[in-house]
Order: C-alpha cells, then structure tokens, then sequence
C-alpha cells in the first residue's frame, strides 16, 4: 500500500529541511517504520520516488542500522542493554526474566505481534543499570522482577503512547541522573516517539 | 573534593523548568550570545576559545580552537554538533540535551557567528527520543522568539538547525561516519585523507563536527572569558569536565569537575565509595579505553595522566568493577559490543572483532583450549600491530584497534582469571 497524502505531505516537510534530499533518508526510513512496524518494499519504493535514490540503495542505507527493522516488529519493542556497565550489573538476569516470561529469543516477535524482544547495546543509561527501552523509552535501574512486572503491566493496559517518566516511576529504580520534570511525550509505535516534522527553517 | 559547575549550574538550581528558555533567560541565559552579536567580532570569539585552552569533549581531546582554525574557506559551511553519544559507560551528553537544551543552541549561534555558518545540524543518537523531543521544542522556542531564522536577535545573521535522529550505529559518533549517516549513506567512516571534516565535510563542504558537551561549554567561555575558563582544572586539561560514573558504585551518576584530582578521590567522595569492596579495575575513559588496576586509583583524571599509564580519558565514562567481577565476562561483553558496532569496511576490524567474540565466548563459557590466550593476542596484534596504545592502525578508523583494549588489559593484569578456565597443561614424557 502507498503512502497516505498525511504521510506524503510530513516526507515533503522533511526533505525542504536539508540541503539535498537524499539526507532526508533517515527520517523518512522512521515514517516508513511508523507506518507498518518495519521497512516494507512498498515503502522503498515510495521513499526512491521521493528522493531520487535507486530502491537498492534505499536498502543497502536502511539494512546498516539496527533501528531500522527488516521484519515486523510488535507493537512493543522490549530492548533489554547488555553492554558493560549494564553486565556487570546482573542484566543478564533481567534479559533471561525478559526473556522467560515473552517466550522469545532475541530478535523475535511474538504470535500476536504484541512484544519483539531484544538485546542491545549501550543506551546511555548506564548510571542506572540495567536499563531497558520499550519503543525507545528509558527505564533505568530494572530488576528482574520489576521487568516481568512492565511487561504484564504493558500486556494488560496496552498503552497507546509509551511515556518512559510514567515507567520509571511505576518500574524503575537507580537513575543516571535526577530526570526532574516529567516528560509526558513518547512513543506511539516501535519508533522513536519524535516528531521533527513539524517544524522547519520556514517557521520563525 | 567539591563539583565545579559550569555547564549544569543552571539545570542543577531549576530542576522544574531547566530545559525552557524562560529558566534559561531567567538565569542569564541567551545573554553571551547577544554581547557577542552586538559587539563581538569572529576573530574574538575564536581568540576566547583559543585562550580557553579547551579540548573535544567527544573522546579525541583535540584542542577546539585550533580546530576552528582549520575550518576552510568556502560560501558554504556547516556546523555538526556530535551527539551520538553511545561509547558504552557514556550518559553526560544525554542530560544536557535533555535538561539544558537552550545552552547548547546557544553555543552553537555563537560557534556559527564565529565561523560564519548559517546552516547547523545536531545529530543525536536515535535510541535517545526523549532528549531529542527537548532539543526539538526548544529549537522552537528559540524559533518563536527570533534568535533562530532568519535577522536574529535583530542583526544581520541567519542560522537554521535541524536535529536529525541516527538509527542505531554506534560507528556514526566517528565523525566522518555522523556525516555520511546525515547525507543519508551508510554509516561508514570515510578515509582521512581527504575527508577531514574542516576541509571535506558535509556534502563535502567545509564542516565543524564537535561534541555536545564541547559546544555547550560555549556559552559560559564568552559570558567569562578564556582566560576564566583555562585558570580552572590544570594545564592540558583546561575547564570542567562532566564524567559520567557507573559499575560497582554507591552514587552512579554525572558529576562535573575540575580535572586533575584522582580518581580513587572521586570515586570515594562524589561515587560514595565502592559498596564495601576492593576494587579490581577500572575503565578510566569509555568502553574504548585500556583498563586500568585497582591499584592504581592514584593516576590523576588529565588526559595527559591518564595517556601516561597507556589508556586514556576518552568520552570521560569511568566504569567500576569490583573485587566479584567475573573479568572474562566484562571484556567480553566489550569485545562484543566492537564486533556488533564493527562497519565491516575493514577486515582486521570486521573479521578480527568476529573472532575474538568468538574465542572469548568459548573460554567464558569453558571450552576454551591451552592455545586461546595466544591466539587471542594474535588477533589483536593482527589488528592493531604491537598492541600498543594509543594503537597502531591497520584499519580506516580507531573502532577495530579499540576493541583489542579490554583483551590486552585481561590479558595483561588479571591473565590468571583466564587461566583457569582453560584446560590443564599436559605435560609429556
Ligand atoms: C568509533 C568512534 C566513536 C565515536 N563516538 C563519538 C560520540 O559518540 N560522540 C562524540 O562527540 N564523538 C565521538 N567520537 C569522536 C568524533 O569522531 C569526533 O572526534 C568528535 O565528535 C569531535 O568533537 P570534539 O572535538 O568536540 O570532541 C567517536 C570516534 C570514534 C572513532
Ligand atoms: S575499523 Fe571497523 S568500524 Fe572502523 S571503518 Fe574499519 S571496519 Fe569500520
Ligand atoms: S551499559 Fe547499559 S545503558 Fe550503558
């Protein structure tokens, strides 16, 4: 399927804001990953069109990072960190109790498309590990037993909009830092919850 | 010993509301940036930070001023703030975007004004959306006001920023990588040279790419002087630093200090010790960085000092390991992040990193054989010939030589942990 004229209309936006188009690939691989959960054919195709890109190179762009998802990613991304700060800190119980109670290995989605699980690395919050990110929202200073209880609680109230302040609160431990304020944006799908879109060097 | 705080003065005192511009201007914010525009030449603005003294705070150490400098000549230049920020241990860029967005955007007009940019982009690590949200209000913030577009604060300078989100590749902090992920490319590292970003940066055009936290120590330099700025902390290692503190500690967290007290008087005092243990060793400087023993808490944090005990302060991330760590696990939970992060221009990199993931995966788990401590040297001197450090290159960035660090320091230090997981020596006849 297409883009939707919405969608068309916010990849326009994107692209005026650089110097030359083919640096709008990036977000536009994000609104591409909104739309379906992954990058699908149809939306290299879309995202060539727009930039003037062959579609091969539109894949060889989105299959280097590992945000940009080659297969369907459930409606929540489970990202348990793994690296140093976080192992030493027992995150490998935390990704096995992760792990347990999703029935998922790494870079898996589960039946229902509900939760994809993975390890990853570093996600500078290693003042507060072991950390995790649902749809890249933080939440520092986990223990296995609290990430069990963040995943039922994700599965009984299917959040629309995935805030991390209002996980931290009811999941986390240990911050990096004092987060202060509360941040009530956040993600509504596996993608970063950020929207550049709207603005742009027009708006005064 | 007592934090100095320059750069997280202000978010430290407005915990409510630091990231608006109204807490910003309330405390003498956007006030620099406005002398310097009234009153202030480019070739000032580029003394204050010669005078500074400053160094990148992004893990090279190379001197801003000079680098400035360099910047070529052309009617088309960019500014790239460098805020990918994903050497493993590393979380100080993160709380100034997300507490004090306004800073940094100020440094950056007075960096643009300097270097006689109008167009600027910040490029932050996807993984980070809740700093990246802040950064993007208040880019609106200052929009609304007039002091982004076009005549801001009423002189004849424009300046637009964008901030573009990376996707998940720790390879793009590497700066020549950060500009192709931003021209929409691979996230490759270029070769240099040519493509040293003063030169041939963005769009291959003349590019200044600095760290956030660099950048955002902008702002404090102009409203004082470089002067100010290079009489604190000691010669080589100017100003504060922000070091990010985690591993084995009571008070995990970011502290920003002078350089040139110790570390073991850091960590006892603002870390609040190491709970009730020895500690067995210490990353001084990010997941890049040799490691160094526990005793050896006495080496001062300078990028010189630290250079000198053959490692080095790099993204400023000290991680603690305690007397408990399993060290084989620790290096190789590194060895893996280089393999995962590896591009795969280089085969050293690609290739050797895969290997010692490999090998280091077996003897963590007990199947290692008597040849691994040999033939994990030997890879690692395969990618970075000598294992000395700084490392010698094979490769087209510092990536692949880097992971060889944590291998090297087990080796090193604590071979005996390595040891006994291996098979007992048969001895024949
Ligand atoms: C593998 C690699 C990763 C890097 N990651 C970062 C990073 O995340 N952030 C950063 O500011 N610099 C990083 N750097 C250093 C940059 O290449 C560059 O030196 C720096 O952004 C320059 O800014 P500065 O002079 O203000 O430090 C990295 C370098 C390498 C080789
Ligand atoms: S050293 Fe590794 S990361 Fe760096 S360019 Fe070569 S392959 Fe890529
Ligand atoms: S090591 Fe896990 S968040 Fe940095």
């Amino acid at each position: 399927m297409s883009w939707e004229t919405e969608r068309l209309e916010k990849a326009k936006q994107i692209i005026e804001m650089y110097p030359q188009k083919r640096s709008a690939l990036g977000p536009l691989l994000y609104l591409a990953q909104d739309k379906d959960g992954y990058i699908s054919n149809e939306s290299i195709v879309e995202i060539s069109g727009l930039i003037g890109i062959t579609e091969v190179q539109v894949q060889s762009v989105a299959s280097f990072y590992s945000m940009y998802k080659q297969e369907p990613t459930g409606k929540f991304l489970l990202s348990v960190c793994k690296s140093i700060s976080c192992e030493i800190s027992n995150s490998s119980d935390v990704i096995n109790s992760v792990k347990n109670f999703t029935g998922l290995s790494n870079n898996e989605t589960d039946d229902e498309n509900f939760f994809t699980y993975e390890s990853v690395e570093c996600i500078g919050a290693c003042g507060g590990a072991p950390a995790i990110q649902v749809n890249y929202e933080t939440v520092e200073g986990l223990t296995p037993d609290k990430a069990v209880d963040l995943c039922k609680w994700l599965k009984e109230e299917e959040p629309e909009i995935v805030v991390a302040d209002e996980l931290q609160d009811k999941f986390g431990g240990v911050k990096s830092f004092d987060w202060a304020i509360a941040d009530n944006n956040g993600a509504t799908s596996p993608v970063p919850g950020f929207q550049t879109y709207d603005t742009s060097k027009e708006k005064k | 010993m007592k934090e100095t705080l320059l750069l997280t003065k202000h978010m430290r005192e407005n915990p409510e509301d630091s990231h608006s511009l109204k807490s910003y201007e309330k405390n003498g914010g956007y006030e620099s940036v406005k002398k310097v525009l009234k009153s202030g030449t480019p070739e000032e603005v580029l003394q204050e930070i010669k005078d500074s003294n400053i160094r990148g705070r992004g893990g090279a150490g190379f001197p801003t001023g000079v680098k400035w400098g360099f910047l070529a000549e052309d009617e088309e230049r960019y500014l790239v703030i460098n805020g990918d920020e994903s050497e493993p241990g590393t979380f100080k860029d993160r709380i100034l975007l997300e507490r004090d967005p306004h800073q940094l955007i100020e440094g950056m007009i007075i960096t643009c004004f300097a270097a006689n940019i109008s167009k600027a982009f910040i490029y932050i690590r996807g993984e980070y959306a809740k700093p990246a949200r802040r950064v993007q209000s208040a880019i609106e913030e200052a929009y609304e006001k007039g002091y982004l577009g076009k005549n801001i604060f009423g002189s004849s300078m424009n300046l637009d920023i964008v901030v573009h989100l990376g996707a998940g590749a720790y390879i793009c902090g590497e700066e020549t990588a950060l500009l192709n992920s931003l021209e929409g490319r691979r996230g490759e590292p270029r070769l240099k040279p040519p493509f040293f970003p003063a030169v041939k940066g963005l769009y291959n055009k003349p590019t200044l790419v600095n760290n956030v936290e660099t950048i955002s120590s902008v702002p404090w330099i102009m409203s004082n002087s470089g002067k100010d700025y290079s009489s604190l902390g000691v010669e080589g290692s100017t100003g504060t630093r922000i070091f990010s503190l985690s591993g084995h500690i009571n008070n995990p967290g970011n502290y920003e200090i002078e350089m040139g007290s110790s570390f073991g008087e850091f960590v006892d005092t603002l870390g609040k010790g190491v709970k009730n243990k020895a500690i067995k060793a210490y990353i001084p400087g990010g997941a890049s960085a040799p490691w160094l023993r526990g005793d050896q808490l006495d080496v001062k944090m300078t990028i010189d000092d630290v250079a000198n005990e053959g490692s080095m302060l790099g993204s400023g991330a000290v991680v603690m390991m305690d007397e408990d760590t399993n060290l084989v696990l620790a290096a190789k939970s590194l060895v893996s992040f280089f393999a995962h992060e590896s591009c795969g221009q280089c085969t050293p990199c690609r290739e050797g990193t895969t290997w010692l993931e490999n090998i280091l995966e077996r003897v963590a788990s007990g199947r290692g054989r008597l040849s691994d401590i040999d033939l994990l040297l030997d890879v690692c001197d395969n990618i970075s010939p000598g294992l000395t450090w700084p490392p010698k290159m094979t490769t087209i960035c510092p990536l692949g030589p880097s992971a060889t660090a944590s291998i090297v320091s087990l080796m090193k230090d604590f071979r005996s942990e390595v040891e006994v997981l291996l098979p007992k020596k048969v001895v024949i006849g």
